[in-house]
């Protein structure tokens, strides 16, 4: 991992002020970098194959098949994972309704809420070895899992714990009721993450899941399963399937299912919602986005700068809130180009498990060639790219910090979403247009809004068709703050009270 | 006039500190970090005896490692800078003197101008003057840029280090005004603090600070530097500010001449921090030189 | 001819995090099972020094993230269910029997984990986004109201005490607690459970000793805000409610049958010491 390119040293003495500049000065100026910081990782103790985890054991997968998990930074095999089928999703699902008929829906509410705060504690203990292992099967960087993914997934399950035994505060003159058995479908960009956005809301509400990660980065779902597994929740209230689309599809489709939850691409949505259709399944998605981070001529502009390095960056870009789109006001957008250029060029791309790194690997070499093709689209349109000039490692599946000006709508580069490490920047002149542009997708999960002026962000903030909009800021979640989107990114909540209404029927 | 959003701030500052630094990138940044610091001795009760012994320490630090750097300078008050440039003769150790009525200000701008005159003339190579705080919370900018105007002319060929003040500012926006005002009205270098009061030197001030004399250096093609001065103790702080420098401004601002740190017990932990890496063991501040 | 001298604990004040004697040096005598024990007899100089630690903790306490309230106070359950067979021992000290002394206990623990998973939820409960008419944004959020004096059943038990306090702890007050006269063994036991979680010093003091005594100059307290009052007679409610009125302090009474699960876990008794906030602002370009 080396460096951004070494700065020469230009000196300038200070209106001739020698005494500040003495030739041994010079001679001290040498560029200062930093040393690889790895964190290790001899302790995981990753197992060589693992299984599907059914009804409080771990059972083999009905065909027999595995397939591979690799580390998208070094393109090692980590480990096999089972194969889930049709008939194991069948199972997974038995088992998941036998848990809930037979106790889990008589099960005191008081005694979910400690199973809850169990595993909430649970994962902050082995916080450490979780966060390692998220990086490792994933490929986002340490500095991350450890201060983002991990600590908010235990915070998530603390947070619906108290919810637990207090749901009729939550839905006032109403008796709350579970829904049965959750068929729960996430994406492999918040491994952990997204499994304890999906499992904490049920379980609070007295409902029993079957979980199924994404294909490429099943193993903290699975440790997770260990976790569980201490934490001595009864068997069968959560199972957790391994497998590619097709169990995924399998599970959605499942006749015994009385709710699915999704969170992936707005093409995979789609299908799953065509596949409820006709019955009775209550269904939340969780869907793609092209978000809009507007920047007013009267932002923070540092901060704003900060805030759209997050907004497409952060996690490789691989995040469906990202700020994918920038719209600057055009009398602020040389500064801002120039202030993002320079501030890019300090990212440091490369081994994610090095503490130091801020942008991570891209987590598989499909993601990357749809990156690509997306951005060679941008050139071939004719805009204009910027790039971070750094070397990268040789293996691996690696995208460089990305963005290109003289974006217009009509590009695809700002219609279609790349989930990468890409921006695409376009310009605006008047807070109407700013607004019409950011509206303009079909989209509606995010968006920014960069102004210094108080009044302006309420109003633009109101305008905004996005289920979250960050005001001078970015990126930012709790699991006591409401997230989802409109239109094609999805429909229903995660976080806080509006989180806990997809998983309860809510009756007098 | 750009402004600061304080939350976004702190964010990026405490996103800067969790570098981690480690082996020769760690040694590197200490010996650095060495070279950069002005040491400093500002009690009512010094006299040119304890002055002779801060210089010494300022020579040679640690004396069982003859290849580390000196410090920067000395700090000193006006009447001990006589002393303080005998015991540092012959050496590269500059001599800074606080001046204008340090640390409080509050004196008139006749007084202030003939302590920098007597300072620079018994030898000051720089000097640290204070920014009239009240002045600036009344509004009276003029006021306060004339003051640091003037206080240029009489340093001579001295340089000139303004400091703001940055605990009494109040908020991020009055710190970045008054680094534009001082660097608009010729400062040398633009510094935190006294090391009088607490709040003293922070992250996400020295961030700002070092945000607008790098805009300063790309608007005008003047280079002003920045003194991050209190409250820095621990070695592992020190780096932190230099990973904020490196990643702000870029790695030829490592180097005092155009980054200071105005400290006094920084360098025994530096010391012990260096000694640590060296023999891996944990070292006591027994066996490190109290000057 | 006993094989073994037990080492006997003394009871004292829980203040600033710390277990003192009472400034006044004195001590009364308090009948436990099978011995006589010396209990804090805490005097008016306690409680203004107890008030003053909690003023001071105030601060930091209100500003942490409600989660990070939530964790500390689940800390204290976990603290008590460790300590669970010596709060059951203090109970019995007291004089409840062997199973209401369990009962009493888990319920304590339970509840204070109850609150523990309030403390971020309280808000989104009872604020609100006002629907005003023009081009507002307004919207009422509740705050703590700062240093709560409670006066805690007169029963013995934990579970009593918990119920007085666990809820202006759990709207991010700070407690200067009188507690029941007849059982300072189940309180000390609590207080050491407080001590060993990470309950800041100052968060929770609670004093020993004749609520006749202390419970007139913490009502009359100029920099308590709020009273949460247990078991108060009808005179002596009212000559509280007086002393209270010199700095218009909420006060809110509650009696022994107000603690059945049913009516104790309620997010009401932490709006008893909430204060609610209403702010506007334009929204416009």
């Amino acid at each position: 991992m080396t460096e951004a390119r070494k700065t020469k040293a230009a000196i300038r003495p200070a209106n001739g002020r020698l005494a500040m500049t003495t030739p041994a000065d010079l001679a001290r100026i040498e560029a200062w970098e930093y040393a690889p910081a790895p964190e290790a990782r001899d302790y995981l103790a990753i197992q060589p194959r693992y299984e599907l985890f059914i009804g409080g054991r771990w059972r083999k997968p009905k065909s027999g098949r595995h397939f591979t998990t690799i580390n998208p930074a070094t393109e090692e095999t980590i480990a096999e994972i089972a194969e889930a089928d049709a008939a194991d999703v069948d199972r997974a699902v038995g088992a998941a309704r036998a848990a809930y008929d037979k106790y889990w829906r008589r099960c005191p509410p008081a005694h979910r809420a400690k199973y809850l705060f169990r595993i909430a504690r649970a994962i902050a203990e082995r916080s450490r070895e979780l966060a390692v292992l998220e990086s490792v099967d994933g490929g986002k960087p340490i500095k991350e899992a450890r201060d983002f993914d991990v600590p908010l997934a235990a915070q998530h399950f603390f947070y619906y714990a108290g919810w637990a035994d207090k749901l009729e505060w939550a839905f006032p003159n109403t008796r709350p009721r579970p829904l049965g058995v959750a068929a729960q479908i996430i994406p492999w960009n918040f491994p952990l993450l997204m499994a304890a956005w999906k499992i904490a809301p049920a379980l609070a509400c007295g409902n029993t899941v079957v979980l199924k990660p994404a294909e490429t980065t099943p193993l903290t779902a699975l440790r997770l399963a260990e976790i569980i597994e201490q934490a001595d929740l009864p068997p069968g209230v959560v199972n957790i399937i391994t497998g590619s689309g097709a169990t995924g599809a399998a599970l959605a489709g499942h006749r015994g299912v009385d709710k699915v939850a999704f969170t992936g691409s707005t093409e995979v949505g789609k299908e799953i919602a065509r596949a409820c259709a006709g019955t009775s399944k209550r269904l939340t998605l969780e869907l793609g986005g092209k978000a809009a981070n507007i920047v007013f001529d009267d932002a923070p502009l540092e901060q704003a700068v900060e805030g759209i390095v997050n907004g497409i960056f952060f996690n490789q870009g691989h995040v469906c809130c990202a700020g994918s789109r920038l719209l600057v006001q055009e009398s602020v957008h040389d500064v801002v180009a120039e202030l993002l250029h320079r501030r890019m060029q300090t990212l440091r791309v490369g081994d994610p498990l090095d503490k130091n790194t801020d942008v991570g690997a891209i987590n598989s070499a499909a993601q990357l060639r749809k990156i690509e093709e997306l951005a060679q689209s941008g050139d071939a349109d004719g805009c204009t790219r910027f790039q971070t000039e750094c070397d990268l490692p040789a293996r691996g599946f690696w995208y460089r910090p990305t963005f290109f000006t003289g974006v217009s709508m009509s590009h695809r580069i700002a219609q279609e979403e790349i989930f990468g490490p890409v921006l695409s920047v376009l310009t605006f002149r008047t807070p109407d247009e700013a607004v019409e542009k950011a509206n303009n997708t079909p989209y509606g999960l995010s968006a920014g809004v960069w102004t210094d002026k108080g009044s302006k962000n309420f109003k633009i903030a109101s305008q905004l068709r996005a289920g979250v909009v960050w005001s001078n800021t970015f990126n930012k979640f709790d699991p006591s703050s409401p997230f989802g989107g409109y239109r094609e990114s999805g429909f229903g909540r995660e976080g806080g009270i509006h989180g806990l209404l997809p998983y309860i029927e809510a009756r007098p | 006039m750009m402004t600061v959003d304080a939350v976004g701030l702190e964010e990026r500052a405490a996103d800067l500190a969790k570098r981690s630094i480690k082996k020769h990138a760690k040694i590197h940044g200490l010996r650095i970090a060495i070279a950069c610091i002005d040491l400093t001795g500002l009690e009512g009760k010094d006299t040119p005896g304890r002055v002779a012994q801060l210089c010494r320490k300022a020579l040679t630090p640690d004396s069982r490692d003859p290849t580390l750097p000196h410090v920067a300078a000395v700090c000193v008050y006006p009447s001990l800078v006589s002393a303080a440039k005998k015991a540092l003769e012959g050496s590269d150790v500059k001599v800074a003197s606080v001046a204008t009525a340090f640390p409080s200000g509050q004196s008139s701008i006749a007084v202030k101008i003939e302590e920098t005159k007597e300072a620079v003339a018994d030898g000051a190579d720089e000097i640290d003057m204070v920014i009239d705080r009240g002045a600036f919370h009344a509004g009276r900018f003029r006021e306060v840029r004339s003051e640091i105007e003037a206080v240029k002319q009489a340093c001579g060929p001295a340089a000139l280090k303004v400091i703001l003040e940055t605990g009494e500012l109040g908020t991020y926006d009055n710190v970045r005004r008054a680094s534009q005002l001082a660097m608009e009205a010729g400062a040398d270098f633009i510094k935190t603090s006294t090391g009088k009061i607490a709040p003293a030197a922070t992250l996400p001030v020295a961030l700002v600070m070092l945000q607008a004399a790098r805009d300063f250096e790309r608007r005008t093609g003047r280079r002003v530097g920045v003194k991050v001065a209190g409250g820095i103790r621990a070695a592992k702080q020190a780096l932190q500010y230099l990973v904020i420098v490196k990643e702000t401004c870029g790695d030829d601002w490592l180097s005092p001449a155009w980054f200071r740190i105005g400290a006094s017990s920084l360098l025994n932990d530096i010391l012990m921090q260096l000694w640590k890496e060296r023999t891996g063991a944990y070292q006591s501040d027994e066996y490190f030189t109290k000057d | 001819m006993t094989s073994r001298i037990e080492v006997r604990k003394t009871l004292k004040l829980y203040i600033a995090g710390a277990f003192v004697r009472s400034e006044s040096g004195r001590t009364i005598s308090v009948q436990a099972k099978d011995e006589t024990v010396n209990v804090a007899l805490a005097s008016r100089k306690d409680v203004r020094d107890a008030v003053r630690a909690a003023r001071t903790a105030w601060p930091n306490w209100r500003d942490r993230s409600a989660y990070n309230r939530g964790q500390i106070l689940y800390r204290l359950a976990e603290m008590m269910e460790s300590r669970r067979a010596q709060l059951i021992e203090a109970c019995r000290a007291a004089g409840l029997t062997a199973r209401a002394a369990e009962k009493d206990v888990d319920e304590a623990i339970d509840e204070t984990c109850w609150y523990a998973g309030l403390s971020d939820k309280i808000e989104q409960i009872f604020s609100t986004k006002n629907p005003v008419s023009g081009p507002h944004f307004n919207v009422s959020t509740p705050e703590s109201t700062g240093v709560v004096g409670v006066v805690a059943p007169l029963a013995s038990g934990v579970a009593g005490l918990i119920a007085a306090v666990i809820p202006p702890l759990c709207g991010a007050n700070t407690v200067v607690c009188i507690a029941s006269d007849a059982d300072p063994f189940s309180t000390v036991a609590l207080c050491e459970s407080a001590a060993t979680s990470d309950l800041p010093a100052g968060v929770l003091n609670v004093l020993t000793g004749r609520r006749s005594v202390t419970a007139p100059h913490l009502a009359a307290h100029m920099d308590v805000n709020a009273l949460g009052l247990w078991d108060c007679e009808p005179a002596e409610r009212k000559e509280l409610d007086i002393a209270a009125s010199a700095n218009v302090k909420r006060v809110h009474g509650y009696k022994a049958e107000d603690r059945s699960a049913a009516l104790m876990r309620n997010p009401y008794r932490v709006v008893d010491f909430l204060e609610i906030k209403t702010t506007w602002h334009p929204a416009g370009l």
